[in-house]
């Protein structure tokens, strides 16, 4: 039980339980606003429980003559006198109201005391695996038919390209190229620095620091840029993706190119689709020369000429190194975009639904990308690549 | 006897965005215990005004005073009890949609009061009961109708028992019966609690029904073209928008603009 003092200037407040010519009654009384209210909830449900215990299901009269002022505070506690009444098989009846505070009661008396059957029934254990199975089988038909559908498109758009909306595949590949482009270099570049700086410390106790070049060069091409770069996409433009078009399906914009007959797909989905397969393995070259670069300045830095790094670089670096590079940056690409749309098509209703579905684009974008990169290189181990 | 001071006071107001001056000074008065309706077409300034009278935009001249106070000189604690006084309904509700109503209307109470959590939880639930969603406490707002998460916000507006109420396009959006249900809440709140309200809004029905008085405004001359009692205008007022607004007539060549005082 906590105690709640009175502010110095409040006239005070109190509910006891009287007697009134031999007959049981509350007497409530003073200022019930809120300090009033919580001054005296405890010591006024404890009388009226004990009060309607010694009545056995008659009228518990409630003199409310001497109540000055009375909010939504004072309302609740006579809410609560009925209630605690109530629960004693009797019935409290207020007399003595002001019109005023009568009509305020009005307002509020037919409110339940039971609340037991508006409480939403818990969910067991067995019902929430079957709806989380339902919504994974739901979200996995919807992933493959958004999957179906774009491919429909985009092959209805290699026989038709002039039914592409270039000009939103030129502004796309402006967020997810140029808009993207200091960020990639940038994370290159730093990369590209730390793990050859990395390696010719630990190379260097053995005199093998001549080899970062050869490792950087591979790594980078075979392995780092594309998925770095994937990554940096799906974070940066995956979510852009999944917010802008679940933000229209907020608004019900998407119903509404449906209804004017205009596929979501063709019109959102697909400029995103191209400029990502555009931009992604052109992001991942940037990628790729800005870690050079990096690199480049490590081996300056260890008195190595630049031609030496170079030359060591090109050397070891081959054309099938860099192609599989560029044939996983266009998968990532799909994966990155597509994500992104598929996410923002799925989103809900409500205002954190947006949140959710630029979150998720992140997250199963980054899963995807790993998975996709997994294959790859257990494609690459067999092809002899 | 002691004269009634108003409880809003707005004086000389020019309010907009950034250049674009949208009300250009006006002047008007909200006594204790009135239903008082800004009204006028769309784009008029009627949210913007509203807005400014609420602190959430800052006047481009001119001040609102609530109960003599300026929301916007006002700082700290005198700031935080001008703001306890009135109680905001959004045109769209704006309850917190991942909070039932129950929580929805606890909010305030939990943030401003010592009371008790039962006497919290008693206290949402007899206001839940004013507007009539006393069987919804568990529901989320998503689960509402639009009418339904209107009297909730109308609800949580009134949590912490405010003596103004202002409520923007209380009607929009909302059947006839939705609509008119909440023009009885309106009325039934003013005469149990004595809360003055301050309504924006463009419906004839909903006006001629709650308003004590009305002041009207117009976008061609951004300023107040008529105020007093709605259904007097309506009948007597010679002045060009507000036949236009009170007779529902298509717009045509607007006559020379002028202010125009119903007897009230």
């Amino acid at each position: 039980m906590t105690h709640h003092p009175l502010p110095k200037d409040h006239p005070g407040a109190s509910v006891l339980a009287d007697q009134d010519g031999g007959s049981l009654r509350l007497m409530v009384r003073g200022r019930l606003d809120a300090p009033g209210t919580a001054h005296v909830w405890d010591e006024a449900a404890a009388a009226a429980h004990v009060a309607a215990g010694n009545l056995q299901g008659r009228d518990l009269p409630a003199d409310c003559s001497a109540i000055e002022y009375m909010d939504g505070s004072g309302v609740a506690l006579l809410l609560k006198l009925r209630e605690v009444v109530a629960a004693q098989g009797a019935t409290l009846a207020l007399t003595g109201l002001s019109p005023q505070h009568s009509q305020l009661i009005d307002l509020t008396w037919h409110c339940p005391d039971q609340l037991d059957s508006l409480i939403p029934e818990r969910r067991g254990l067995a019902h929430r695996v079957g709806m989380a199975a339902s919504e994974t089988l739901v979200a996995t038909r919807e992933m493959v038919s958004f999957v179906g559908e774009a491919s429909v498109i985009i092959a209805g758009v290699i026989r038709h390209p002039s039914r592409v909306r270039w000009k939103d595949v030129l502004l796309s590949c402006v967020q997810v190229g140029v808009d993207s482009l200091f960020i990639i270099t940038l994370i290159g570049f730093l990369m590209g620095l730390i793990m050859s700086f990395q390696s010719a410390i630990s190379l260097q106790r053995f005199g093998g620091e001549i080899f970062v070049p050869n490792m950087l060069g591979l790594v980078m091409f075979r392995e780092m840029g594309p998925l770095v770069t994937a990554i940096l996409l799906a974070a940066r433009s995956g979510s852009a993706f999944a917010a802008e078009i679940g933000t229209m399906k907020i608004n019900e914009e998407l119903d509404a190119l449906t209804t004017m007959g205009l596929s979501p797909m063709r019109f959102l989905v697909v400029p995103k689709l191209l400029s990502a397969l555009a931009m992604v393995p052109l992001m991942t070259i940037f990628f790729n020369l800005a870690s050079l670069v990096g690199g480049a300045l490590v081996m300056l830095s260890l008195g190595y000429p630049l031609v030496t790094f170079t030359s060591r670089v090109f050397k070891y670096v081959h054309y099938s190194d860099f192609f599989g590079g560029m044939a996983k940056a266009l998968v990532f690409a799909v994966l990155v975009a597509g994500v992104g749309c598929l996410r923002g098509m799925q989103t809900r209703s409500g205002a954190s639904a947006v949140g959710l579905s630029t979150t998720s684009a992140v997250v199963s974008g980054i899963i995807f990308i790993a998975f996709a990169d997994g294959l790859f290189a257990v494609a690459f181990y067999y092809l002899k690549i | 006897m002691t004269a009634v001071h108003p409880i809003i006071s707005v004086r000389n107001l020019t309010c907009g965005y950034d250049d674009t001056i949208v009300v250009e000074n006006v002047s008007f008065d909200i006594m204790p215990g009135e239903v008082f309706i800004i009204l006028g077409g769309s784009g008029c300034g009627k949210s913007t005004l509203l807005k400014n009278m609420i602190g959430l935009y800052e006047p481009m001249a001119g001040q609102v005073l609530i109960d003599g106070r300026d929301l916007v000189t006002a700082s700290g604690r005198e700031r935080d009890e001008i703001i306890r006084r009135f109680g905001v309904m959004y045109q769209m509700g704006a309850l917190f949609g991942s909070m039932s109503l129950l929580q929805n209307v606890m909010l305030p109470l939990e943030e401003f009061t010592d009371l008790p959590r039962e006497a919290m939880t008693m206290i949402a639930r007899s206001k839940l009961a004013m507007v009539n969603l006393e069987k919804a406490l568990y529901k989320m707002p998503a689960a509402l109708s639009g009418g339904m998460r209107k009297r909730a916000a109308i609800a949580r507006a009134m949590a912490l028992d405010p003596t103004i109420l202002f409520l923007d396009e209380p009607g929009a959006g909302l059947d006839p019966i939705s609509s008119a249900e909440l023009d009885e809440l309106v009325l039934s709140l003013s005469r149990a609690l004595g809360i003055t309200f301050v309504i924006v809004t463009h419906e004839l029905e909903s006006i001629y029904k709650t308003a004590d008085r009305v002041i009207m405004l117009d976008k061609d001359v951004r300023t107040i073209v008529a105020q007093g009692d709605p259904r007097v205008l309506r009948d007597t007022s010679e002045n060009i928008y507000v036949k236009r607004f009170f007779h529902r007539m298509p717009s045509q060549d607007a006559g020379t603009p002028r202010v125009d005082c119903a007897a009230e």
